[in-house]
């Protein structure tokens, strides 16, 4: 069964970023405190179409990470709203203290968007790729931490945490690639909510970012065999949907967890606390193992990295053989 | 006023804060005695002289803003704020408890506090956004232009500890503030010679930070920090200043105020009943 606002057919595909810089465009037309700063890298067309309109709304801080982020509280201290691009590495590697300290303990009203998060942008190599921006920033208290998984996601995320009051973390993937658009316009987006892209019984894909295309993939070939697989896009990593995780413990029996970064403490990590916890079942992490990546395209990197959808389905297919076996 | 009365007054103010301080320090039985004595003048002459702002109305949004970047010399401005009306007396003996505003670094819980310290090197990026912002309201943004047509809302005034300044984000914001010639952004530098565990100029030489801020395009002010009339009349010098951020090099003592302790090392000591007495003594008016 298919969620109601789901495509029939992902034939078409977005940048992520064209529909950011149309939420954010937009946001800035009709609230003057929307503000955008950026280290030197304006991701898309945030420099040229944002900085066109608003030349006076524009921060750019040359190359330096810790300032930029440190610099957007106080914008935000100032009464603004900052949509603040870095790279998601630079940002959690060299500003993580500053995302904790800044941003997250004094609650500023503050956008941090993380460009080229996961592993599969490829084309700068291992010193750009982060595969643990979720494992490092959902240990701070009190962030919120938005992953939309396609332009129509992206584009209602980017509403949404501008009307959240407080630090929001927009985790986004590759600037150069475009991904399959799977959502209609009438996607009902709501920080905290997972959504479910696919109702199934026998076992359950969470999955996160833009490697939700490639479960559906999954899932469907599967339905070919008799499985019935249940999808959900965790479009929000924090606060994570506890009901439906447990949910999809409880009615399925066997998870797998699907994301484009570091197993250890990501979205794969997260779920396990809480099943292990609540309700015990079968699971499987599908995700970057204890390693860097590697230089590529996006999709040798993601083949690199054992997150394709034919490590998806052995996964699936493990942990459907685990649940017979316990239940024997 | 005259300006005599004006600065025999704040000396006096000072005074009082330290010893006030004393009793916030007291709370915890350890106490940053160092760097918020060091920066008491300079702190006693923003809260009570120069800064526009309102303790009734914390949040109002054109307040000058206070940004203590050395956010462990918290006592010191726990107390002028207090005293200010920011929050009752009584407050202060809350100091260091759990759930309390009055954390052991300068904090946004607490009333009249714009941003919490802690981690060192961060304040000056925080400010650098905040005057920014100030023009940016002011609808000319525009920040690299050589001249303005509105004023900025406010002012911002971030207090730097010379130890600090070994962290290179200091440098980013410095290069940063500059850049966008804020002339609404004071920084004063506690040049208390001192950092935690030694003297700044054994721990890691900076040199001259005079210089090192000029030639990031700061005008740059040298004064003796602990003297209420040179404090005073330099924070007057910063309003003058256009289409650049002003640095104000404070030398200062570290302890500044209880002579047995004056340039000594001590950053974060124990708080004795023998030191209350010494210092009630010693900042007796």
């Amino acid at each position: 069964m298919k969620t109601p606002y789901l495509r029939a057919k992902r034939d078409i595909a977005e940048n992520l970023y064209a529909a950011h810089n149309r939420a954010l465009v937009a946001l800035a037309r009709r609230d003057p405190r929307i503000v955008s700063s950026y280290g030197d890298y304006p991701p898309g067309e945030v420099g040229e179409v944002f900085g066109k309109e608003f030349p006076d709304r524009i921060i750019d801080v040359g190359i330096a990470e810790g300032h930029l982020v440190t610099s957007a509280a106080g914008l935000a201290g100032a009464g603004l709203i900052p949509f603040t691009h870095c790279h998601g590495i630079f940002g959690v590697g060299r500003a993580y203290n500053q995302i904790r300290q800044n941003i997250a303990y004094d609650q500023r009203n503050a956008k941090i968007v993380l460009c080229n998060c996961g592993v599969t942008w490829g084309g700068l190599g291992p010193s750009h790729q982060v595969v643990e921006d979720i494992a490092a920033l959902r240990a701070i208290p009190k962030l919120t931490i938005l992953s939309p998984s396609d332009a129509v996601s992206c584009e209602k995320a980017t509403y949404a945490a501008a009307a959240h009051t407080g630090p929001v973390i927009l985790r986004l993937p590759s600037t150069g690639d475009a991904y399959p658009t799977l959502y209609t316009t009438d996607l009902e987006y709501q920080i905290g909510k997972a959504v479910c892209v696919r109702e199934g019984r026998d076992v359950t894909i969470l999955v996160t970012g833009i490697l939700v295309a490639d479960a559906l993939t999954v899932a469907e070939e599967l339905e070919q065999t008799g499985v019935s697989v249940r999808v959900l896009d965790m479009q929000t990593i924090k606060p994570l949907d506890e009901a439906a995780v447990l949910a999809g413990a409880r009615e399925t029996g066997a998870l797998v967890t699907v994301e484009d970064g570091t197993i250890l403490g990501g979205l794969g990590g997260a779920v396990a606390e809480i099943t292990a916890e609540q309700c015990p079942v079968v699971i499987r992490r599908v995700g970057v193992k204890d390693r860097f990546g590697n230089s590529g395209t996006s999709v040798q990197v993601k083949a690199d990295c054992e997150i394709t959808p034919p490590f998806v389905r052995r996964a699936v297919e493990e942990v459907l053989k685990a649940k017979t076996q316990h239940a024997k | 006023m005259g300006i005599e009365t004006l600065v025999k007054e704040l000396e006096a103010k000072a005074r009082k804060l330290r010893r006030e301080a004393l009793f916030v320090m007291k709370e915890m039985g350890i106490g940053w005695l160092g760097g918020s004595f060091s920066s008491a003048d300079v702190v006693t002459a923003l809260v009570f002289y120069r800064m526009r702002h309102d303790p009734h109305n914390p949040q109002w949004p054109e307040r000058d803003r206070l940004i203590i970047s050395k956010g462990h010399s918290c006592e010191i401005v726990y107390a002028a704020l207090a005293e200010a009306g920011y929050f009752p007396r009584e407050e202060l003996k809350t100091y260091s408890h759990p759930g309390a505003r009055l954390q052991t670094h300068v904090n946004t819980r607490t009333p009249g506090i714009d941003y919490s310290g802690g981690s060192l090197g961060l304040g000056l990026s925080f400010a650098v956004g905040s005057a920014a912002g100030a023009y940016v309201h002011a609808t000319d943004a525009n920040l690299t232009a050589p001249t303005r047509r509105y004023p900025a809302k406010y002012r911002v005034y971030c207090v730097v500890g010379d130890g600090e300044c070994n962290e290179g984000q200091v440098w980013e914001a410095a290069a940063n503030g500059a850049h966008y010639r804020l002339d609404n952004l004071t920084a004063i530098i506690d040049h208390n010679h001192f950092q935690s565990t030694g003297m700044v100029e054994k721990k890691m030489n900076m040199l001259s930070l005079a210089e090192k801020f000029r030639s990031f395009g700061w005008e740059v002010r040298e004064i003796d920090g602990n003297k209420m009339s040179d404090v005073v009349a330099t924070l007057d010098w910063a309003l003058t200043v256009q289409g650049k951020p002003q640095a104000i090099i404070a030398q200062t003592v570290k302890g500044k105020g209880i002579p047995t302790y004056e340039n000594t090392n001590c950053h974060f000591v124990k708080i004795t009943d023998e030191l209350i007495k010494i210092g009630q003594e010693a900042l007796k008016d």
